[in-house]
This record gives structure tokens, C-alpha cells and sequence, in this order.
């Protein structure tokens, strides 16, 4: 959406104008966006919670700087006091020819300056301090809360957002403990602090000075409640930015081959100008709150001055007192300016937390058993017993038996959607049945402790994911202690050493990013031998075979034959080559087990199977 | 994450890395100027108070004279106003001003970088890039709006409220300017730290966001080797190095500002011992010493944030290196200049000449002296090894990347002497790894032909055997990818593959399309395949027999060379390289049976 503002980088790419496709993005069913008002308080009780959370193991820490706050604060308005004693009492005895208290007063002023100064240094050193602990401490959280959640939240939260989650949002909090909580505790301080002095240094002066507060309350107060709302939406158009772009750069090749780049730029360019609007609003409050606050202050400073010019002129007060009271005063509105600056930081801050709390309120559909039955060397017995299984309402398995005895080569085959994922899936304990049970070695998964379970039970995705490092590293993923023989070994078992010797580095090979430097071939080649050199009991692979050319697919089969040989195995494969290999097959229908036999047997049957077989030998030619 | 650092002994000034930030401020520089007045003028209407201030001691308050006073403090009212007023003045045109020019500075890095060859790309982590776009657009953003200005605004008034003091009373003055040269020197030194400081803690944020990124795309992998300790260690390392980056940068921040907070503490006693001597001996009155303490309090906060300013405007510098890191980064696929639309036919012929491609810094070229011709409307197959250079080669038609050597041809045409908008919309590509966006159905299919009719799209669905995107929930109009619903490796396939295939391309180039589809949907795919195929001349690498049979002929590529072309049987039957590449292990062990037989 362009507004006739938006200058010269709206919209000059080529076609239409963006508004024009504003339905760009199609329908999705999780645009909670927009908040109610009941929502709204929630959120915030919520996030306050986490802040609360967060700081309580600091408390001690944040007490003894506060204490030392108020003694570098004490050290500070000394300042304005001794100048006015100075004028005062030192300047006449001056005149007098008694240099003694003028010496006196600025020994006092140096001292104060050192004791200020070197009590800032602790504050600002602690606060800091503080800050970065509060901050490593809700990173290693969400880090380690976001990893523990089941798939299904990642396939719904997609990998953006939660990125999103762990970056920018972090980001924000940690923009207001390094600015904002130094700025908000010194200017809370001086606040309360001066307004003290003033009342002492001269109570009806300090009652005038005072008369600007309830105009400060009801400024801040609306201030408050308008800001809430602009900084929320400003954490959603950063967030749609930053989904834009990472999804842009992820998929820069199909993005240049289809010349998406003028679209792309339109797109960007409309989301960029929200993201613009939404902060112009929250800086358009800001623009008025801190004006208003140097009307106050300005307002105040002229009565303060007519005031007490009169009284000195009637002889109530002393010029040093007036002078004193009019350099406070400076002091006493400059830090609220402070305030909204704080404010500002803290609303971003508070929108972001509002984000990160609802993350670390997820939970996980899998949890860790309270009292886990020890699995150790497993033999890897599979069972389904009476298993339903489903996403959100439809029904993917409607009820599933199966055994599938230690050692068994298990294929399945089936058109997508039969389900097969969704199997190979339950026996990783990536989701939990809704009824019955999967168990292991007689054992229940939800039983077993991950750990114990991982080592058991692995799967192998299509993917093939990498991770920055060298090929070793990520073939040692599969098992981190393991020595570069080893890994080696892994690497040759599975056929995968000649490939990775003739690369550039042979094992200590860059991947590169998500492992650019491989084809899609070899990256699967690496996820097989990290899951050969795991070593677990039970392997599912779920269509890990599907971008192997052939001879990496022959390669694989054969290592497959001996790795396959005494541990269980679940195939899914669209390939029937792997399902040679296989002791069983089991056709899949809509959740349910049509076919169950030795491949040689259904081929031989007149079964789906058998067509497919058929079909699949066509395709060799 | 090594390729992010800056080069090392780089020697540039910081002003000039400010430098390159005026094209982008230029625009808008009517209202950068009323900001820097409104900031200037908001400080020159403080200094009338402590004038007022004196007068009033020094006037009616000396002569006890009531009447007196109603000017003076009706003076302090306009001006307390006009500082109020400048004040929103300042803020509104600030807001107006940089909002656009961060907007404008985010455009334009998201459009270079879109522009940036895929060579770029393999080579930043997306996580530094992101940091780039968002952290340090934003850093430049605040420091434009207000640092840059106030910057200049306090340095004005330090000069304007210095020569006022020298005014006022010469030797106090001159005894004020002496006490600040140590503060400009040591101040200086300490911020050229702050700035190494806080570059290595950009670099740092960049690092942890791309194991971030990894841990949350291979969650499926972590997750099901159970390596969640491991994944959550090597975060926590640089997490923690994060931390000790950071409060590195604490204490340097801490010493600046104690240095700036001490400094006009001391001075002001300074000039109460002065200007109590000054008074003593007559040179001044206490209206005027009350009236210089005053003075000097205005100087407070611009002494005050000149150091804060100052590592804003370090810190900004190194912002504007790292944004000029991805703006310098040389477009190598472009325009050639003079580059026409020249006619290319629907089939066209497409033809490699003694092509070579070599990575930039690699030792042994990845493609070398390949020749191939293929005829319009003909289909050639890519046939060769893991790592035989069959996706280069694809990437080299729709020029992704560029030849080092020979070139590619279309109707005859060098595809560089073509524009790039021409090229990339006459020939079509479908890449081994579908990429989705999160947008709808339709919008994806339509990515390179936005204008598509909905006829075209249905068709392009139904070649690619993707008609289950009408069943999606609300159809076409359905999000998924990334932010919306989640397809099948097959599905993500078909819809890729509808996406080449819509409005029918001159040349189609085809990456292993049909790798994640079961059999049955295989089939069904290269049937309707077939027809398009008739009608356009296809590139396409394939890794099975099935495959290969869409094709007229097949190109045998070996170790970045074509070493056969042919018939697919003849192939089959001549060449043995040929054979164990796609003959399937059970036919291979009929084949050695025999053999032995």
C-alpha cells in the first residue's frame, strides 16, 4: 500500500501497482493479528511475567545498585547546592578577605564530582553487567524451549517467525536494558531525589515547582495507553519484513530465474512503507509527549522565577537559594525526558516479549516421561497398538496394528497421503497417537527418555539438512564423540568416501551454506552415514532416498543391505528398487494396511502392489 | 562465517563511510535542515532563560523593582514556548525524514541484493544479511534523525555558549575552553575502541542469527538424532562470547561517560573559585557570576552527549561499511551494455560452444570445452555422475551464473547480449530443490508471468499433475509455503514444476524434476510433460531412465566434459560409463550374471 508520501522508492518497478495484489499472499488460517482489548491485557500480564522472571535472580544485584544510584545521585546534586553556598556564604566572606569557605566549597565540588563520577563507573558497569546476564539467560531459554517444541509447532510457527522470535525480538529487549534501564533508574532517581530537594530547599518555591505534576501524570498516562498499540503493530511489519526477506534470499535462484526481482521489489517496497508508517505513528506520540514535557518544564521554570524574584525582593530568600532552585529545576525535567525515552524502548521491548512469552508458553505435545523407563541397547521391536492418529480434526490413521519384530526390513508403499508419513513418524515419537499406543522393545515411547529413545529410534529425512561446517562435522552430528575414523568408516559404509575425498578439502570440505556445495544427491549420501554412524536400533527413513541419482542410489542399497541387516528398519520409499532390499511390504490406504507380505509374494499376487511393480519396471526400461 | 569480516587493516575514514549515506539523505534534505534548525534554535532559546535569570537578579531584584519584572518574565514565557514549539518541530521533521530514509536505504539494499549473482549468495549466510537490512538500517536511522544533529547542533552551541563565557568574563571563559582540550583527547581514543568494539558484536549477532536459522530449518534432523545438546551447545558458546563482546563494550561506554560527567562538575567548581575571585575584585557581579553559572549548566548536556554522540557516529560508520559491503558487492550478472531484445523463436536452438565454467578461487574448473547443440523443439538429456557439473550447466542458459569460457547461444544470439528481463522470460527453469514463497498457490505458479490468465495457470497445474491446488482449502487462493500450509516434497514438486512449464517457454530447463514423485504420479506427469516438451527445446538432467525417455537424445557429461550423445539404447548399449549410471542394481547383476553365462 503506497501512500502519495512515500517518495521515490515506492513503487517503480514494472506491472501493476502493488495495491492492485494486495491479496498476494492468499488465505491463511493463523492471522491473529489484530488483538482484542481482553487479549491485549493478557499479553501484557504475561510479558510483564517473563520481564518479572527474568530479572528476580538479579534482585540482590539490582538492590545494591540502586543503593549505589542514590549515592552517585547524592554526589551529583551536591553540585547545583554548593554553587549556591558558594554564592552565598563564600563570594561575601570573600569580600570580606576570609578565603576560607570558598576553599572549603570547591574542595567539596571536587570531591563530589570523584565520588559521582566513580560510582557511575560501578553503576554503569553492574547495570550492564546485569543486563547481559538477563539476556544470555532468555537466549539459552527460548533456544532451548523453541528446540524441545514437537515438529508440528515448528510446521505451524514456520522457520520465520521463530527466527524472528530468537533475533529481532531479542534484540529489542536487549536495546532497552542497555539504554533504558540506566536511563529510567538515574532519571526515576533524580525525579524523586529533586523533587525532595526542592521541597526542602524552599517549601512554598517547591509547592510552585510541583504545581506541573498532575499535567505530567495525565500526559504520561496517555502516552502510555496510545504507545501500546503503535509499538505492537511496529513489531508486526518488522516481523513481515524480515519474513520477506529471508524467504527471498532462501530462494534466490528461483527468484532470478523467474524474474521476480520487479514484483519482489514491490512487495518489499509495500511491506517496507507499513513497517515506516506503523513506526511514524509511534513516533509521531513521542514527538508530542517529549514537547509537552519542556512546555511543562518551561511553564514551571517562569513561575518559579517570578515567584521567588518577588519574595528575595521582599527579603524571604536568599539569591543563592533561587539560583540553586532554578539549576534543579533544570535537572528535575530533563531526566523525564529520559522517561519517554525509556518508554520507548520498553513499549518495542514489551511487544517483543509479548512474542516471546507466547513461545515460551508452547508446549510440548511430547513431553519428557516424569518417571522414564531405562531403555538401554534396545533390540528394536516395533509395535502399533489400536494407534488413531491425526492433524487438527482429520483423521490419518483411523486404527493401526502392527508388529514389526527386531530386525525386519519394513517398506512402505502407497500413494501420498496414505499415511505413511505419518507412521514412520509416530515410531520417531515425533507426534504422540490420540489413542492407543507405540511401543518399543514392549515399552511405550512416551515412556522412554529422549535420549534414550533417540539413541534407539533415528530418522532420515529428504532433506538432507546441513549444517555450516565441514562435511566431517556434519557426518559426526550423527554422533559427537566419535574420532575421524570412525566417521570415515561411517563415510565408506555407506558409500559415500569417494564422492567426499575428491572434494576440494576431501572430509574437512566447507559445506557452505545449508550445504550449497553438495547436490542434493550427496547431502543425503551425508544424512545417511550420520545416521549410519548413530548406530540406532530402529531406522525410519522417510523418502530418503528420492534425489539419489542411481549410482549413489545403487551405492546406498548396498550399504544399506549390510547396514539394514541387524537392526529394524522403516522404508518409505517412492523408489521400489529400495523395497527389493526389504524382508516385508505393507501397501498403505487412506491410514490403512491393504497388503502385507514379502515384496516377492505381492509381486507375484494380483494386488496394488503388483501394479506397481509393474508400473515401476515400465519406468526402467 | 569467515567471508563477513571486514578485510583486515582496512584504512578508510569514518567520515567517509558517514559520506555515503547522502545520496539517501539528500532527498529529504528541506526537512534534515528544519530538524538541525529546529534542534539549533530550541538550544539558543535555553540560553535566553539564564540571560533572563540575570537580569532579574541584577536588575529588578537589585532595585527592588516590581514592574521591572513583568517584561523579563514575559520574555522567559515567549521563549520557554518557542523552545517547546522548535522542540515538536524538530521531532516531527526527524520522524518524516528518516523513516523514508531508512525505508529508502532498506530498498534499496533489498533490491541490490536481489540483483547480486547467485555466486553472491552462496557465500553470505541469509542471517548476515537479514542483520544488515534490519540492525544496522536501523542504527543509520537513528543516528541520521538525530545523532548526525545533534552532533552538529552541540557542537554549535559548545562554540556559540564558549564565545558567550569569553564575552562574559575573559579569563573565567578562556579557563572554561583550557579544562575541555584533555576531555577532546582522551574522549577520541576511547571511541575509536568503542567502534572496533561494537563492529565485532555486529559480526557476532550475525553469527548467532545464522546458528539460529540452522538450528530451526534442521529441526527435523536435530530432533530426530536427538542432538538437541549439541545444537544448543554451540550456541551457547557464541552466546556467550556475545556477552563477553558486550560488556567489553559496557566498560569502554562506562569510562566515556564518566569522563563526560566529571569534566563540567570540575569546571564548575572552577568557575566558582574564579568567578568568586572576579567578584572580589570587582571584575564581575554576582548577577553575572550567577548568569555564567547558568551559561555554563546549558553547556552541561551538550558536553555531556558529545560522547555518546560520537560512538553513535562510530558506530553508524561501521553500519555503513557493512550495508557498503553488500552495495559494492560487483553486479557480475548484468546488461551488457547495448544489449537488445533480439528475436528468439518459440522452440528456439540452443547451443553450449566450447563452454567453461570455473567457480571464482577455484582451482579445477567445474565445466570444460563442452559442446552441445540442442535443435528447437528437440528435449536433450543431461545424463552424468554426482558432482559432473549438470546443474552448473543448467544454470549457465537463464545465466545465474556466467561462462568463464565460450559462451551460450540462443537462436544464435549470445544469451549475454540479451537483456536479462528477455532471457530469463524465454527460458523457464525448475531447480532440483522447489522453492516455495509464502503466497498463495496461484502467485507462486505465476512467478514469472504475473500477467498468466487463469486458463494458463489451470493448464500449467494440470501438465504438472498439481490439480490437487484447487482441492487446497481455499483453493488457488490458498497460502502455503514457509508461512502457510505445508505441502509433500511431491507436491512442492508439481507446483514447481507447473511454475516452468506456465505460458509455455521458448527454452525449458529442467533440474531432475520429477525426483520426489511415487511412480504412479511420475508417469502420469511425463505424459502431460510430453506435450509440452513438443513444443519447446528442453535442457533437462536426469537421473533415472524414466526420465531420460522424455528426451530426444542424451548428453553424457563426465567430469565436466561431454563424452557421449546419443539415443538412449545406443547409449545404453555402447557406452559402459553410460550403463552404470542408469541401469538399475538388479539389471546391472542380470547383466554380470550373463556376463559370467
Amino acid at each position: 500500500m503506497t501512500t502519495p508520501g512515500s517518495g521515490a522508492a515506492g513503487t517503480t518497478g514494472h506491472g501493476a501497482p502493488a495495491d492492485a495484489h494486495a491479496d498476494w499472499r492468499g488465505v491463511a488460517t493463523e492471522d491473529a493479528d489484530e488483538l482484542s482489548a481482553s487479549a491485549s491485557s493478557f499479553l501484557r500480564g504475561r510479558s510483564r511475567r517473563l520481564l518479572g522472571e527474568l530479572l528476580r535472580p538479579h534482585r540482590r544485584a539490582l538492590w545494591a545498585l540502586l543503593a549505589v544510584l542514590t549515592a552517585q545521585n547524592l554526589a551529583w546534586l551536591a553540585g547545583p547546592f554548593l554553587v549556591g553556598v558558594g554564592i552565598d556564604s563564600a563570594v561575601p566572606a570573600l569580600l570580606a578577605g576570609d578565603a576560607g569557605p570558598l576553599v572549603w566549597v570547591t574542595l567539596a565540588m571536587v570531591g563530589a564530582a570523584l565520588a559521582d563520577t566513580g560510582l557511575r563507573y560501578v553503576f554503569l558497569m553492574g547495570s550492564g553487567r546485569v543486563g547481559q546476564e538477563v539476556l544470555l539467560t532468555l537466549r539459552r531459554r527460548v533456544f532451548r524451549h523453541v528446540q524441545q517444541l514437537p515438529l508440528s509447532f515448528h510446521e505451524r510457527y514456520t522457520s520465520g517467525k521463530t527466527i524472528s522470535r530468537l533475533t529481532s525480538d531479542v534484540e529489542a529487549l536487549a536495546e532497552l536494558l542497555d539504554e533504558g534501564l540506566d536511563g529510567l533508574l538515574t532519571a526515576l532517581f533524580s525525579v524523586l531525589a529533586i523533587g525532595v530537594v526542592l521541597l526542602v530547599l524552599d517549601l512554598p518555591l517547591g509547592l510552585v515547582a510541583l504545581l506541573g505534576f498532575p499535567l505530567l501524570f495525565l500526559l504520561a498516562r496517555w502516552f502510555q495507553r496510545s504507545s501500546t498499540v503503535a509499538y505492537r503493530r511496529t513489531r508486526q511489519t518488522v516481523a513481515a519484513l524480515i519474513v520477506q526477506f529471508t524467504e527471498t534470499f532462501g530462494g534466490i535462484r528461483a527468484v532470478q530465474a523467474f524474474r521476480r526481482e520487479g514484483r519482489n521489489d514491490q512487495l518489499h517496497a509495500a511491506l517496507n512503507e507499513d513497517n515506516r508508517q506503523a513506526h511514524h505513528r509511534a513516533f509521531w506520540l513521542v514527538a508530542v509527549f517529549m514537547p509537552a514535557v519542556t512546555l511543562i518544564g518551561n511553564l514551571v521554570t517562569v513561575a518559579v522565577l517570578g515567584h521567588g524574584a518577588l519574595r528575595v525582593m521582599d527579603g524571604d530568600l536568599a539569591v543563592g537559594v533561587l539560583v540553586s532552585f532554578l539549576l534543579y529545576l533544570r535537572r528535575f525535567f530533563d531526566p523525564l525526558q529520559d522517561i519517554a525515552i525509556f518508554y520507548n524502548s520498553y513499549q518495542s521491548a514489551n511487544a517483543a516479549l509479548e512474542k516471546l512469552s507466547g513461545v515460551l508458553e508452547e508446549r510440548s505435545t511430547v513431553p519428557e516421561p516424569p518417571d522414564p523407563v531405562p531403555v538401554r541397547d534396545a533390540a528394536g521391536e516395533l509395535v502399533f497398538d489400536g494407534v488413531r492418529f491425526g492433524y487438527g480434526g482429520a483423521t490419518v490413521l483411523p486404527g493401526l496394528d502392527l508388529r514389526i519384530p527386531a530386525g525386519q526390513t519394513v517398506a512402505l508403499v502407497g500413494v501420498t497421503g496414505a499415511g505413511k508419513s505419518t507412521l514412520a513418524r509416530l515410531a520417531a515419537r515425533f507426534h504422540d497417537p490420540l489413542e492407543g499406543e507405540v511401543r518399543l522393545d514392549g515399552v511405550p515411547l512416551h515412556r522412554i527418555a529422549d535420549a534414550d529413545l533417540r539413541r534407539a529410534v533415528v530418522m532420515v529425512t529428504q532433506e538432507g539438512f546441513l549444517f555450516t561446517g565441514s562435511v566431517a562435522d556434519n557426518i559426526s552430528f550423527g554422533r559427537p564423540d566419535a574420532g575421524r575414523a570412525e566417521i570415515e568408516a561411517a563415510a565408506r559404509a555407506i558409500g559415500a568416501d569417494t564422492f567426499i575425498r575428491a572434494l576440494p578439502d576431501g572430509y574437512d570440505t566447507d559445506v557452505h551454506k545449508r550445504g550449497g556445495r553438495l547436490s542434493a544427491g550427496q547431502r543425503q549420501v551425508v544424512g545417511f552415514a550420520r545416521a549410519f554412524l548413530a548406530d540406532p536400533a530402529v531406522l525410519v527413513l522417510d523418502e530418503a532416498t528420492s534425489s539419489l541419482d542411481v549410482p549413489s542410489e545403487r551405492l546406498v542399497q548396498r550399504a544399506l543391505q549390510t547396514l539394514l541387516a541387524d537392526r529394524t528398519a522403516l522404508i518409505i520409499a517412492h523408489r521400489l528398487s529400495t523395497v527389493e532390499i526389504a524382508d516385508r511390504v505393507l501397501v498403505m490406504d487412506a491410514g490403512r494396511i491393504v497388503e502385507d507380505g514379502p515384496p516377492a509374494e505381492l509381486v507375484g499376487g494380483g494386488g496394488r502392489f503388483a501394479d506397481l511393480h509393474r508400473a515401476w519396471v515400465d519406468s526402467l526400461v | 562465517m569467515t567471508e563477513t569480516a571486514a578485510p583486515p587493516g582496512r584504512v578508510r575514514g569514518r567520515l567517509s563511510a558517514l559520506a555515503r549515506l547522502w545520496p539517501f539523505a539528500r532527498p529529504y534534505r528541506g526537512l534534515l535542515l528544519l530538524t538541525f534548525l529546529g534542534a539549533l534554535l530550541a538550544t539558543l532559546a535555553q540560553l535566553v532563560v539564564p540571560l533572563v535569570t540575570e537580569a532579574v537578579v541584577d536588575g529588578p531584584i537589585a532595585d527592588g523593582d516590581r514592574a521591572g519584572l513583568v517584561p523579563l518574565l514575559a520574555l522567559a514565557l515567549v521563549f520557554g514556548l518557542a523552545e517547546a514549539a522548535l522542540f515538536f518541530l524538530r521531532r516531527w521533521a526527524m520522524n518524516v525524514s528518516c523513516l523514508q530514509i531508512e525505508r529508502d536505504l532498506r530498498d534499496t539494499l533489498y533490491r541490490r541484493l536481489q540483483r547480486l549473482p547467485v555466486a553472491f549468495h552462496d557465500g553470505w549466510s541469509s542471517g548476515q544479511l537479514l542483520s544488515r537490512a534490519t540492525s544496522d538500517v536501523t542504527t543509520v536511522r537513528r543516528f541520521v534523525g538525530f545523532g548526525a544533529v545533534f552532533l552538529v547542533v552541540n557542537l554549535v552551541t559548545c562554540v556559540v555558549v564558549s564565545a558567550m563565557l569569553v564575552l562574559a568574563h575573559w579569563p573565567l571563559g578562556v579557563a572554561v575552553l583550557a579544562t575541555s582540550l584533555p576531555l577532546v583527547l582522551v574522549g577520541s581514543r576511547w571511541e575509536a575502541r568503542y567502534n572496533e568494539q561494537s563492529r565485532r558484536v555486529q559480526d557476532e549477532q550475525g553469527d548467532l542469527a545464522t546458528d539460529v536459522e540452522e538450528a530451526v530449518q534442521g529441526v527435523r534432523v536435530v530432533r530426530s538424532l536427538g542432538r538437541s545438546g549439541l545444537v544448543f551447545g554451540r550456541y551457547d558458546r557464541k552466546a556467550v562470547r556475545l556477552r563477553e563482546l558486550e560488556l567489553g563494550k559496557v566498560r569502554t561506554l562506562a569510562l566515556i561517560w564518566c569522563l563526560f560527567e566529571f569534566h563540567p562538575q570540575v569546571t564548575l567548581a572552577v568557575i566558582l573559585v574564579g568567578g568568586s575571585l572576579a567578584v572580589g575584585s570587582g571584575a564581575l557581579t554576582v548577577g553575572g557570576l550567577v548568569g555564567f553559572v547558568a551559561l555554563f549548566t546549558v553547556l552541561l548536556w551538550p558536553i555531556l552527549s558529545l560522547g555518546f554522540l560520537l560512538a553513535q557516529a562510530q558506530e553508524t560508520a561501521s553500519a555503513c561499511d557493512r550495508i557498503g559491503e553488500l552495495l559494492d558487492a560487483p553486479l557480475t550478472v548484468t546488461d551488457r551494455p547495448g544489449a537488445v531484445p533480439r528475436p528468439v523463436g518459440t522452440p528456439a536452438r540452443l547451443r553450449f560452444e566450447h563452454v567453461g565454467f570455473r567457480f571464482p578461487g577455484a582451482g579445477s574448473p567445474v565445466l570444460t570445452d563442452v559442446d552441445l547443440e540442442v535443435a528447437p523443439g528437440e528435449t536433450v538429456a543431461l545424463v552424468g555422475a554426482t558432482g559432473s557439473g549438470k546443474t552448473t550447466m543448467t544454470s549457465l542458459v537463464a545465466r545465474l551464473q556466467d561462462v568463464t569460457g565460450g559462451r551460450v547461444t540462443l537462436d544464435g544470439h549470445d544469451v549475454r547480449d540479451l537483456p536479462l528481463a528477455q532471457l530469463r522470460s524465454v527460458v523457464a527453469t525448475a531447480f532440483e530443490d522447489a522453492t516455495l514463497f509464502s503466497m498463495s498457490v496461484r502467485e507462486n505458479v505465476a512467478l514469472g508471468r504475473p500477467d498468466a490468465t487463469e486458463e494458463e495457470v489451470a493448464e500449467a497445474l494440470r501438465v504438472a499433475q498439481a490439480e490437487f491446488a484447487h482441492e487446497l482449502p481455499w483453493g488457488l487462493d490458498t497460502r502455503i509455503g514457509e508461512q502457510g500450509l505445508s505441502l509433500s516434497g511431491g507436491q512442492r514438486q508439481r507446483l514447481a514444476l507447473a511454475r516452468a512449464v506456465l505460458g509455455r517457454p521458448s527454452v525449458l530447463v529442467l533440474d531432475d524434476p520429477l525426483s520426489a514423485l511415487d511412480v504412479h504420479t511420475e508417469a502420469l506427469v511425463e505424459r502431460a510433460l510430453r506435450e509440452v516438451l513438443a513444443a519447446t527445446t528442453a535442457l533437462v538432467v536426469a537421473h533415472r531412465a524414466s526420465t531420460v525417455l522424455l528426451a530426444d537424445r542424451v548428453a553424457l557429461l563426465e567430469h565436466g566434459r561431454i563424452t557421449a550423445v546419443g539415443r538412449h539404447p545406443d547409449l545404453l548399449a555402447e557406452v559402459p560409463v553410460y550403463r552404470e549410471l542408469l541401469a538399475s542394481q538388479s539389471e546391472l547383476a542380470g547383466a554380470g550374471e550373463g556376463g559370467r553365462g
